[in-house]
């Protein structure tokens, strides 16, 4: 029952994101836009700034990402849909946990894209070890999801929503970030340095433990008013 | 594209509570608020109001703006949480009910809970596996709301009486005990609310109870068989639906 | 409690009117001189923002699990003292970097951890303040992440700065200033207390007023 309307909430997403595409295309583009100014702010006559990748590569997935947290519960609030679903007969978390999946993918398709940009653009080796990048992306990503998408879903009635969400999210995603931005260096530098990096994950798979066990147990109480 | 999960055993994939599973409600005939208030800070919003609606009723809960009706709605699906007293389905709480619950409750509210980026028959679609009703239901659902030839244009396309038609269908799709509607007549032409008015008196011919938050007093008239009046958040009169609806609301509530 | 409250709050006052004197009195510290001395009250603020994160998280929880409204003024009161000594921290803290590391602020795991701890605070107020309805809740979700997240953005830190070994290191404490050190913690802790409790008797009180309003409209 749970994972059935989980994979429900999930599918309803991507067939209206399959329909428009709106979500996906503008997030990109942002992404894009995002790696085309910290471009201009790290190079240095003409050499990217050691490391630069890196942070960029997060930063860009952090930012496009909290774009489309946001717009994936506005599409919920329109219509109030939002309700409609928390009136389900499942238990409220599968919605929940349907939401943040879709996040998950989302940003997914967008790393698709951004991991072979930044690698281009910043002449850095991120695919110097892939399976640990894998790792480390889907780890953070996942992580970023989670906090993501229970501060938005609580954040959909909430009149200043759209300043709020990076006000809160970004303080809470610290630890994400230094772990993936500090992985991706361990991977990037030369000579690259696995053995970090799988800590890095591990560090990453820990939190993102902590914080969906925490968010499955705050979403109903948050959500009924 | 089908993606079939098969439902986990009895005991979920992981349970985070620690009580037992709970078995399918079987159907309630009574719903009760027992001396609920709910309050915001200073504002409150329903002040110690007690009610009971029965199989085969349709309250009308009438009120000027701002009165609580929403609130109540809200109350009554499980969507708000009463500060003091409590809302009781059939003699249990919805607590000890659990999600079985919400499988006998069906609300249709002024947004119409629909997804304008999807078709019609794809949005009953999705809420009736959300149910778990079959897809021959949601077919008939596409027939009786009268939109097959359109069921396949996004309802972003509709019109407001067409997308009011679709949401009740929705709605009701589960065959809901208790059914919740708030403001369900705004927008509609002559023909919709004629739909409408035949829908709800079959509900409650079959069982079901119907709770209707409305403005407008002569669409209610003919209609409900009960009349709880409310305002700033208090129940002024609760008793059955007499001729001169119009009359008695003003005298009891006044030009609020 | 009630009875305690005045008497503690005149010991606390004289306490923090001897502190400075017990401060001045504690070794010369070499190497840093006078600005050393922050630290008296920089560590000390330090763990009440600590304690205070936590006193907040988990009456946060209480809020969210058990809807009591008591531990909700708690969390609120304990929210806006975390903000207050985390100003704190992060104001004497470059003070004192500036003249032992020669640099304003440095990204160490216990500053970062204040920095970031401070964010999530001021976040609680905002989201309390402009949150629309059903913020406390919203407030209690974020206090209880962000608690949880403390000792992960301390970890982090942690090993992301001690695998570039710095210069800068956190001395330990010598003996001549301990008795100021421990002094001074005391009556900030105290300080503390008193301010939580006056605190959390304000909202207690605005609670109470409220029912009286909410009584008043019934009896009309």
């Amino acid at each position: 029952m749970f994972l059935r309307t989980a994979l429900l909430v999930l599918r309803k997403d991507f067939t209206i994101e399959v329909k428009s595409r709106e979500i996906l295309y503008t997030t990109l583009l942002f992404a894009l836009s995002c790696v085309l100014v910290f471009s201009i702010a790290f190079v240095k006559e003409g050499e990217p700034l050691e490391d630069a990748a890196a942070g960029i590569l997060w930063i860009a997935i952090e930012f496009a990402g909290t774009l489309a947290l946001g717009r994936t519960f506005e599409r919920e609030r329109y219509g109030e849909t939002l309700r409609a679903l928390l009136l389900a007969p499942a238990p409220r978390t599968a919605i929940y946990v349907g939401k943040m999946l879709g996040i998950v993918v989302l940003l997914g398709v967008c790393e698709l894209l951004l991991v072979p940009l930044v690698a281009l653009l910043f002449r850095s080796p991120l695919f110097a070890e892939p399976v640990l990048l894998v790792a480390l992306l889907l780890t953070g990503t996942i992580g970023f999801a989670v906090v993501g998408s229970l501060f938005a879903a609580m954040l959909v009635r909430a009149r200043t929503r759209d300043v709020m969400l990076p006000i809160l999210l970004y303080p809470m995603t610290v630890p994400l970030m230094i772990a993936g931005v500090r992985g991706t260096v361990a991977l990037t530098q030369t000579p690259a340095d696995p053995t970090s990096a799988i800590m890095w994950i591990g560090l990453l798979a820990c939190m993102d433990t902590v914080f969906l066990v925490l968010a499955l147990w705050t979403f109903e109480p948050v959500m009924t008013e | 594209m089908t993606i079939s999960v098969p439902s986990p055993p009895t005991a979920p994939v992981w349970r985070l509570s620690l009580s037992p599973p709970k078995a399918v409600t079987a159907d309630f005939d009574a719903v009760s608020l027992l001396d609920v208030s709910r309050h915001f800070g200073r504002r409150r919003a329903i002040s110690r109001l007690s009610l009971t609606v029965n199989s085969g009723d349709i309250v009308g809960l009438l009120g000027p703006n701002g009165a609580g009706k929403s609130t109540l709605i809200g109350l009554l699906a499980t969507l708000v949480v009463p500060t003091s007293g409590e809302v009781r389905f059939g003699g249990e709480t919805a607590q000890s009910l659990g999600t079985g619950l919400r499988r006998r409750l069906g609300l249709l509210a002024h947004e119409l809970h629909l997804y304008p980026e999807l078709s019609a028959r794809q949005n009953l679609q999705f809420f009736g596996r959300l149910y778990g009703v079959s897809d021959q239901r949601v077919e008939a659902g596409l027939t009786r709301a009268g939109i097959e030839e359109r069921a396949d244009d996004d309802v972003a396309g509709f019109s407001r009486g067409m997308r009011q038609r679709l949401a009740l269908e929705r709605a009701l799709l589960h065959d809901p005990r208790l059914v919740l509607l708030d403001e369900p007549f705004t927008g509609l032409d002559d023909r919709a609310v004629g739909i409408v008015l035949d829908r709800v008196r079959e509900l409650a011919a079959g069982g079901a109870m119907v709770v209707l938050a409305t403005h407008d007093l002569d669409l209610a008239d003919g209609l409900v068989t009960r009349v709880a009046l409310v305002r700033d958040g208090r129940l002024l009169a609760d008793e059955a639906a007499a001729a001169g609806l119009r009359a008695r609301y003003r005298s009891v509530v006044g030009h609020a | 409690m009630r009875k305690a409250f005045l008497p503690l709050l005149v010991v606390t006052a004289a306490m923090f009117a001897y502190a400075p004197v017990m401060i001045a009195h504690a070794d010369y510290e070499s190497t840093m001189g006078l600005v050393q001395k922050v630290m008296y009250f920089h560590a000390p603020s330090g763990m009440v923002m600590l304690i205070s994160a936590v006193v907040c998280g988990v009456a946060s929880a209480l809020f969210l699990w058990r809807k009591d409204p008591a531990a909700d003024r708690v969390a609120l009161a304990a929210a806006e003292l975390t903000a207050l000594f985390g100003l704190i921290v992060l104001v004497t803290g470059p003070l004192w970097a500036r003249k032992a590391w020669g640099v304003w602020w440095v990204w160490e795991a216990r500053l970062t951890m204040s920095f970031v701890g401070w964010l999530i605070a001021v976040g609680y107020l905002f989201v309390r303040k402009y949150g629309g309805p059903g913020s406390d809740k919203l407030g209690a979700a974020l206090a209880v992440f962000g608690t949880a997240n403390v000792p992960f953005i301390y970890v982090s830190v942690n090993i992301w700065r001690t695998m570039h070994p710095m210069t800068t290191v956190v001395p330990t404490l010598q003996a001549g200033m301990r008795g100021a050190f421990w002094f001074s913690a005391l009556t900030l802790f105290m300080l503390y207390g008193l301010l939580l409790t006056a605190r959390v008797h304000l909202e207690r009180q605005r609670a109470v007023l409220d029912e009286l309003y909410l009584a008043e409209e019934d009896r009309s």
